[in-house]
């Protein structure tokens, strides 16, 4: 019997290259970035120091914007501050992946405002400290003119870290030429009739609200059991063949180029596509919809703070949330609006005094204390749930 | 000095690899193996359960990118041998307009042409709503939102990466060999079988390669033409890297796919004889 010998050399590289190789990953970590909430004189004295640089960059997404740009340019003409308008996000979770990884490394996004949806994204970019807090005294336009509602979020009681940009309502968007009958009901999306022609979405927490709403639960109240028999009622939906495909934003071409008959659709969108003068309807459900808050905020790192600021409490004045909401067609934070379109419509003439007459009275531009009785916020989540909310949900539309 | 040049040379091309393969590679690995969340930071725990809890979540979504991948690159393979066949031997001066043409289209994002997919087969559009209106199908017929129209977008996608290997393959026999053959009572068919087509497996061996991974793990195809069960592994991967920030899962997952297809690969290569696989590699 041979004593082992020495350790061959090759062996002991590999050895070593192991071991490296093994430090290596140990050494990879993610660090955590959880932020204690900011102390009040901390954030008195970051804006204390934020100066005037006659510059901001606004991130926003598509269709957000007249063309013309007209309130940004007269938010030029009356501060000085030139700004470039970046239609840069498409969808919370796709932008807020991008983003985290530049915010974690202290890097600055090259935005000082950007946009986001009251969610599962906002409140991790909350969490995260990502969002610079905001400083009130330097908000009077927001004070003076935001509905009451806009100032009570859950998701950011206070309004310390973000303000309102618009609200939207997710119902049911209905193809005419193909549906026959007036759809009143979110179990139209459930009825075989429509077979193979029901268009859902595939963001966890818009169908998890719709999966509620069949079943007659409040998704702010709801639990765990409550989304594990919605998750069920949906996978029954897409299993007896209802369901064509989880859209994300394509949902409204589909649905109006008719390969889908009715589908969750965002009021907006359908708005726009009415006139344009295709065949589409929107309804929000007897048994309730969602209601969605896209939020401006300023992340950490952006490089002109205060500049932005002026331009999120500019907004806040009527008549400048009146020219944007008329091209946007949502919710406006600012109740103002609709008698300042209402004053226009009067002074009108032909096709636009009928347009913004339709808008003025529209409920799902300026819906009434009604309306908001039947609207629901979507499921508010921490960390933990989400971790058992998301998987529930994405085995139904991700099968 | 003059021996080191060709290292020196080489120099840029190695590091390029480092830092762009070889750490990030490092970097998902050790992910891959650690547990948390993004809120509250992941530690490595070397928990190689990642693994087992990826695959048994998603294992049906992993085998059927496999499928769809393997049926894409099988049509590609039925569509692109002949037309690069074709262009090689019987493209005469216009080859290089042949190819041209085959490449046009991908002067368009990849994206936008699958999009343009989805309007063409769409189930009132030009083509479809044409057929129904002469009858010819039935009212509730529709491609868009089936495996069908899944694996055709990948088919269309990648067949250009199938069709040029094996043309620089086709390309390189020599007219003669075949004459040769003929003059030794060869049928054409014979001919073809047992001259022409061994003297391009190694353009197939590419040309597979290069269509059957990217084919395997594209996630846009699923997305923009897929229905409620065309998931393939690709979309998981997005969805557990963008939305859940699972970046263990997500790493692990990548990981798998990886392996699945390197292995897929080598025993590929065996089937097909390794010196094909180095030489289709040396090109």
């Amino acid at each position: 019997m041979n004593p082992r010998p020495h350790l061959p050399r090759r062996d002991a590289f590999r050895i070593a290259g192991l071991s490296a190789a093994g430090l290596a990953l140990a050494a990879c970590g993610v660090q955590g970035q959880k932020a204690a909430p900011p102390k009040a004189d901390a954030v008195q004295d970051f804006w204390s120091k934020q100066t005037k640089h006659g510059k901001v960059v606004f991130a926003n997404w598509p269709e957000y914007m007249p063309e013309d740009q007209a309130p940004l340019k007269k938010f030029q003409e009356a501060t000085g501050i030139s700004y470039e308008y970046k239609e840069v996000i498409q969808e919370n979770a796709e932008f807020f992946g991008k983003a985290e990884p530049v915010l974690r490394a202290g890097q600055s996004l090259g935005y000082d405002i950007v946009v986001m949806t009251n969610g599962i994204h906002l409140q991790n970019m909350i969490q995260l400290g990502y969002a610079v807090p905001l400083d009130h005294s330097k908000l009077p336009n927001f004070a003076a003119n935001a509905g009451q509602k806009y100032k009570e979020r859950a998701y950011d009681p206070g309004n310390k870290y973000t303000i309102p940009y618009t609200s939207g309502v997710t119902g049911i968007a209905y193809n005419t030429e193909h549906v026959k009958e007036d759809i009143t009901s979110i179990q139209s999306l459930f009825d075989s009739k429509y077979k193979g022609r029901v268009g859902m979405m595939a963001d966890a927490q818009e169908i998890a609200n719709f999966g509620m709403f069949a079943l007659g639960i409040d998704p702010e109240k709801s639990t765990e059991a409550d989304w594990r028999k919605a998750g069920d009622k949906l996978k029954e939906q897409r299993d007896a063949g209802l369901v064509r495909k989880y859209y994300d934003q394509s949902y409204i071409d589909a649905v109006s180029k008719g390969d889908v008959w009715l589908t969750m659709a965002w009021s907006g969108d359908v708005f726009q596509r009415q006139l344009a003068g295709e065949p589409v309807k929107f309804v929000v459900p007897e048994e309730g919809g969602t209601i969605w808050t896209d939020n401006m905020l300023i992340p950490k790192g952006a490089a002109n703070p205060l500049d932005a600021l002026m331009l999120m409490d500019y907004l806040y004045q009527p008549a400048v949330a009146a020219e944007l909401d008329e091209f946007i067609q949502y919710v406006t934070p600012v109740p103002a609006v609709q008698d300042l379109l209402k004053e226009k419509a009067k002074t009108a003439e032909g096709e636009d005094k009928k347009a913004l007459e339709d808008m003025v009275n529209s409920p799902l531009m300026f819906p009434t204390e009604a309306d908001y009785a039947k609207l629901r916020g979507y499921t508010p989540l921490d960390n933990k749930q989400q971790q058992i909310f998301n998987p529930i949900f994405q085995s139904v539309t991700q099968a | 000095m003059r021996r080191l040049t060709p290292y020196l040379l080489a120099l840029p091309s190695w590091m390029w690899l480092a830092i762009f393969l070889v750490v990030p590679m490092v970097a998902m690995a050790s992910v891959s193996l650690q547990t948390g969340n993004a809120i509250d930071g992941f530690a490595m725990t070397f928990s190689f359960s990642n693994y087992s809890d990826a695959l048994g979540r998603y294992s049906t979504q992993l085998l059927r990118s496999l499928l769809y991948g393997g049926m894409a690159t099988a049509a590609m393979l039925v569509i692109g041998y002949p037309v690069a066949y074709w262009i090689a031997f019987k493209g005469g001066r216009r080859k290089s307009m042949y190819l041209f043409l085959i490449l046009l289209p991908f002067f368009v994002s990849f994206v936008l042409r699958t999009i343009s997919w989805n309007f063409l087969l769409s189930d009132n559009g030009i083509l479809f709503g044409t057929l129904k209106g002469w009858g010819l199908l039935p009212d509730d017929f529709h491609v868009l939102a089936t495996a069908f129209a899944v694996v055709g977008g990948l088919t269309y996608n990648f067949l250009p990466f199938m069709i040029l290997p094996i043309y620089v393959a086709l390309e390189r026999v020599d007219p003669r060999v075949v004459e040769a053959a003929q003059d030794l009572y060869a049928t054409r068919a014979a001919a073809f079988r047992r001259v022409v087509l061994p003297l391009s497996l190694p353009g197939v061996f590419a040309g597979v390669l290069m269509t059957f991974v990217p084919a395997t793990a594209d996630p846009i195809n699923a997305a923009i033409l897929g229905g409620t069960a065309n998931t393939m592994i690709g979309n998981i991967i997005q969805t557990e890297y963008l939305t859940n920030l699972n970046y263990p899962t997500a790493s692990a997952l990548s990981f798998t796919l990886m392996a699945v297809l390197l292995v897929g690969i080598f025993v590929y290569a065996r089937a097909l004889g390794t010196e094909n696989v180095l030489e289709a590699a040396a090109r």
